[in-house]
């Protein structure tokens, strides 16, 4: 009867004051379980005498890497050996993203095809790959594949390409004096060709009548970089691998590592990718195709005008899960040797240093800002595509 | 005398347009593309289904001691049954392997006790999710009622599989549901932690977890107290998959319209009550595919714990493939791996795809 009837709830019970408290505790709880595991990492850090700090960096790692595309030799640094891992990484993601979209795209379009027989293969294939480890898929294709292949003295021959026990050996172009007039022309000409489109636009917009832009701009880029290779007297030379009685030499090679994470990525990915790819394009009400068909447009155009667009709504969020995916799952080439980020700073240099902390926070930190990145960008695409209510 | 009427019968519908002919010629031979289509596919099936099928049949050898018994050329499954207990159980004891066999049983028969209605659904779920990881540690590990201790470093197979699979899933489940609440609340703390969690984690691949869980667990806990890899690998797991459940679910959360939020609100229901009686059923029930494929996913990474030296179905194939008496057997270990985890795999999507039509009462009217 006395200051209770004041208020009608209790401290306690006030909406407000809950949820004060509860974030209190919360964020006390965190707090502590943080400076509790630091405490015991410094604790553990000093009774095993390991050093902390990425001073370990400037040491010589003297560990070979099987794959680098900048120098490197064992005397560099361990500093030097992740920056050749980390492009080692991308390298795969970037030419696994590119394979798995196409082969994607190919196995969803042929799954919804109108040949009984290629939409049963399609459907074969992507349940097949969707239904089975990426992991033991690398090792089918790294160990049971690729390691079955004849030695170098059987090696197979296609032209001026060999395959092997050790790889792939194909012609390394060497490009001569006069191939950076090549490239310019390249270059221009792509120039050149933007210009076509925009002016076949604009005179569309104006006049009405049509021009096949991306045919002529097509032609523009084949048609110049070939001349300038003509009169620049075809400055590229090959170097062209050869068979000695033991060995092939010269040329280009693919190791079988890189071969069988590559294959493994593109396939694996590119089965879900495929599955992305039919659900957009099913997405899209069949009315729009009769409307198009009924306004008169031939399939391809129906396609490219009516149908893609507004399947790429449905397809893009998904995709970029899946490119995300494949970059991350690029880190199983550390189980076959393939010397990615994983595999060089987790693996070699984890072993020979011991900075768990700094080895694996550097990797996480890579992958971390690799993801956070398209990460943000979801969340802001989400947000401007997701229903708006009241 | 008047003329009757009479219409004649209607001719049956011209014999290329009905009937097998005129499917097959609709399917494969519509146009010159698809002509060529036709006979890329045959091409494709003439160059694959001989050969495996004289590989892994007509020229297999299915019994024998050793590679040297397999001399058909073809598939030398004699591999698989000379290590199938093995890729079962793992290095278990073999006296022992009824303790498994008994734990299996019982969870097909709990679970199986769900398709009886008289039983009570909330019972069943509590022995399920608190009696029976419990009585199967028991069994498993060993050590009390006169069982004989089995270390978890000889737990392997195909059952280590299964265990990982089955505790990530359990243990995920909820963990993601209070994440993907945490998410969506309106405390600024609460929000921003389970931000930060679920992003970190979905941001590494799940090797990092892994050797974070094996390598730098260890670093972070008190001097003497050390447990076991087994259950910090799959706290690693756990903590993984539980971060994508939690965005498939927030997903769910999203779909729901404002007013069922608002409309258990006026019911005078409580947070818990509004989440666990009105908003979860409606929201879980729409993300069933994405709930299965977490747990797909998650059952396929669990093969990444042969990275961290851990032997599970992949990694005794691995193991046994070095095998000296062996040796040459590699495709045959991965064809019957690849058997395995695709019955297992697509099985759970099918049988998601079973519950979503069972339970899609849907808002149709009817």
């Amino acid at each position: 009867m006395s200051e209770n009837t004041n208020t009608n709830t209790s401290f306690l019970n006030d909406a407000g004051n809950r949820a004060l408290i509860f974030q209190a505790v919360l964020l006390a709880v965190v707090v502590f379980v943080g400076y509790y595991l630091f405490s015991n990492l410094q604790a553990n850090l000093e009774t095993r005498g390991i050093s902390t700090g990425f001073s370990f960096l400037n040491e010589p790692a003297g560990f070979p890497v099987l794959i680098h595309l900048i120098e490197y030799t064992e005397a560099d640094t361990y500093g030097r050996a992740f920056a050749v891992a980390l492009i080692n990484t991308f390298v795969i993601s970037l030419l696994g993203i590119i394979l798995a979209t196409v082969i994607g795209v190919i196995m969803g379009l042929a799954r919804l095809s109108n040949n009984w027989l290629v939409a049963r293969l399609a459907t074969v294939y992507i349940e097949t790959l969707r239904n089975i480890p990426l992991l033991l898929q690398m090792f089918f294709w790294y160990f049971a594949v690729l390691a079955a292949m004849p030695h170098p003295r059987n090696s197979i021959v296609f032209g001026d390409f060999f395959i092997n026990k050790r790889g792939i050996y194909s012609p390394n172009p060497q490009f001569q004096d006069g191939s950076g007039f090549v490239l310019a022309a390249f270059l221009l000409s792509i120039v050149g060709a933007f210009f076509i489109v925009r002016w076949a636009k604009a005179r569309q917009k104006a006049t009405g009548n049509w021009f096949p832009a991306y045919w002529a701009s097509f032609g523009t880029i084949i048609g110049v970089t070939l001349l300038a290779f003509v009169v620049t007297g075809f400055p590229v030379e090959f170097d062209l691998p050869s068979k000695s009685r033991f060995n092939v030499t010269g040329g280009m090679v693919l190791v079988p590592e890189f071969v069988a994470v590559l294959i493994a990525l593109s396939t694996y990915t590119g089965s879900f990718i495929a599955e992305i790819v039919r659900a957009g394009i099913l997405s899209v009400n069949w009315g729009q195709t009769e409307a198009s068909r009924s306004l008169g447009l031939p399939d391809g155009k129906t396609q490219r005008l009516i149908v893609l667009p507004q399947a790429l709504r449905v397809i893009i969020p998904p995709l970029t899960s899946q490119y995300l995916n494949l970059a991350k799952n690029s880190s199983l080439g550390a189980a076959i040797a393939y010397p990615e980020l994983v595999a060089v700073v987790m693996g070699t240099t984890l072993n020979q240093t011991g900075q768990a902390i700094e080895t694996i926070g550097l990797c996480m930190l890579v992958y971390g800002s690799l993801s956070l990145s398209i990460s943000l960008f979801m969340n802001w695409y989400n947000k401007r595509m997701s229903l708006v209510e009241r | 005398m008047a003329i009757e009427f009479k219409p004649s019968p209607s001719l049956p519908p011209p014999s290329d347009s009905v009937g097998p002919v005129a499917w097959v010629r609709a399917n494969f031979f519509s146009s010159p593309l698809n002509i060529a289509l036709t006979l890329f596919s045959v091409y494709v099936l003439y160059l694959m289904i001989p050969p495996v099928l004289q590989w892994g049949f007509l020229d297999a050898t299915w019994e024998g001691s050793s590679k040297a018994a397999c001399t058909a050329g073809g598939a030398c499954w004699a591999f698989i049954g000379a290590y199938f207990e093995q890729f079962m159980y793992g290095l278990y004891p073999e006296t022992e392997y009824w303790r498994i066999n008994l734990a299996l049983i019982l969870l097909i028969v709990l679970v199986g006790m769900f398709a009886i209605k008289a039983v009570n659904k909330l019972f069943l779920s509590i022995a399920i999710i608190v009696v029976y990881p419990i009585v199967a540690f028991i069994l498993f590990s060993g050590g009390m009622f006169g069982l004989e201790t089995v270390e978890t470093s000889n737990w392997g197979g195909l059952f280590l599989t299964t265990l990982l699979g089955v505790v990530g899933i359990v243990a995920s489940f909820p963990l993601g549901v209070l994440l993907a609440l945490g998410r969506r609340s309106n405390m600024p703390i609460v929000k921003s932690v389970c931000v930060v969690f679920i992003e970190t984690i979905r941001a590494v691949p799940l090797i990092t977890i892994l050797f974070m869980a094996s390598v730098m667990i260890p670093l972070f806990l008190p001097e003497g107290l050390n447990f076991n890899k087994l259950l910090r690998v799959l706290i690693g797991i756990t903590l993984f998959s539980a971060a994508y459940m939690a965005e498939v679910i927030r997903g769910g959360l999203q779909a729901i319209p404002k007013g069922q939020y608002e409309a258990a609100d006026a019911m005078g229901l409580t947070y818990w009550q509004s989440m666990c009686l009105v908003i979860l059923p409606q929201a879980l029930k729409l993300v069933i595919p994405g709930i299965v494929n977490t747990f797909i996913g998650l059952f396929k990474d669990t093969t990444l714990v042969y990275i961290v030296g851990m032997f599970d179905l992949l990694g005794r194939i691995q193991a046994a493939n070095h095998d000296a008496n062996w040796l040459g057997t590699t495709i045959e270990g991965y064809a019957f791996a690849g058997f395995v985890y695709w019955i297992i795999c697509f099985g759970m999507s099918r049988y998601s795809m079973a519950v979503e039509r069972k339970l899609d009462t849907g808002h149709k009217r009817k």
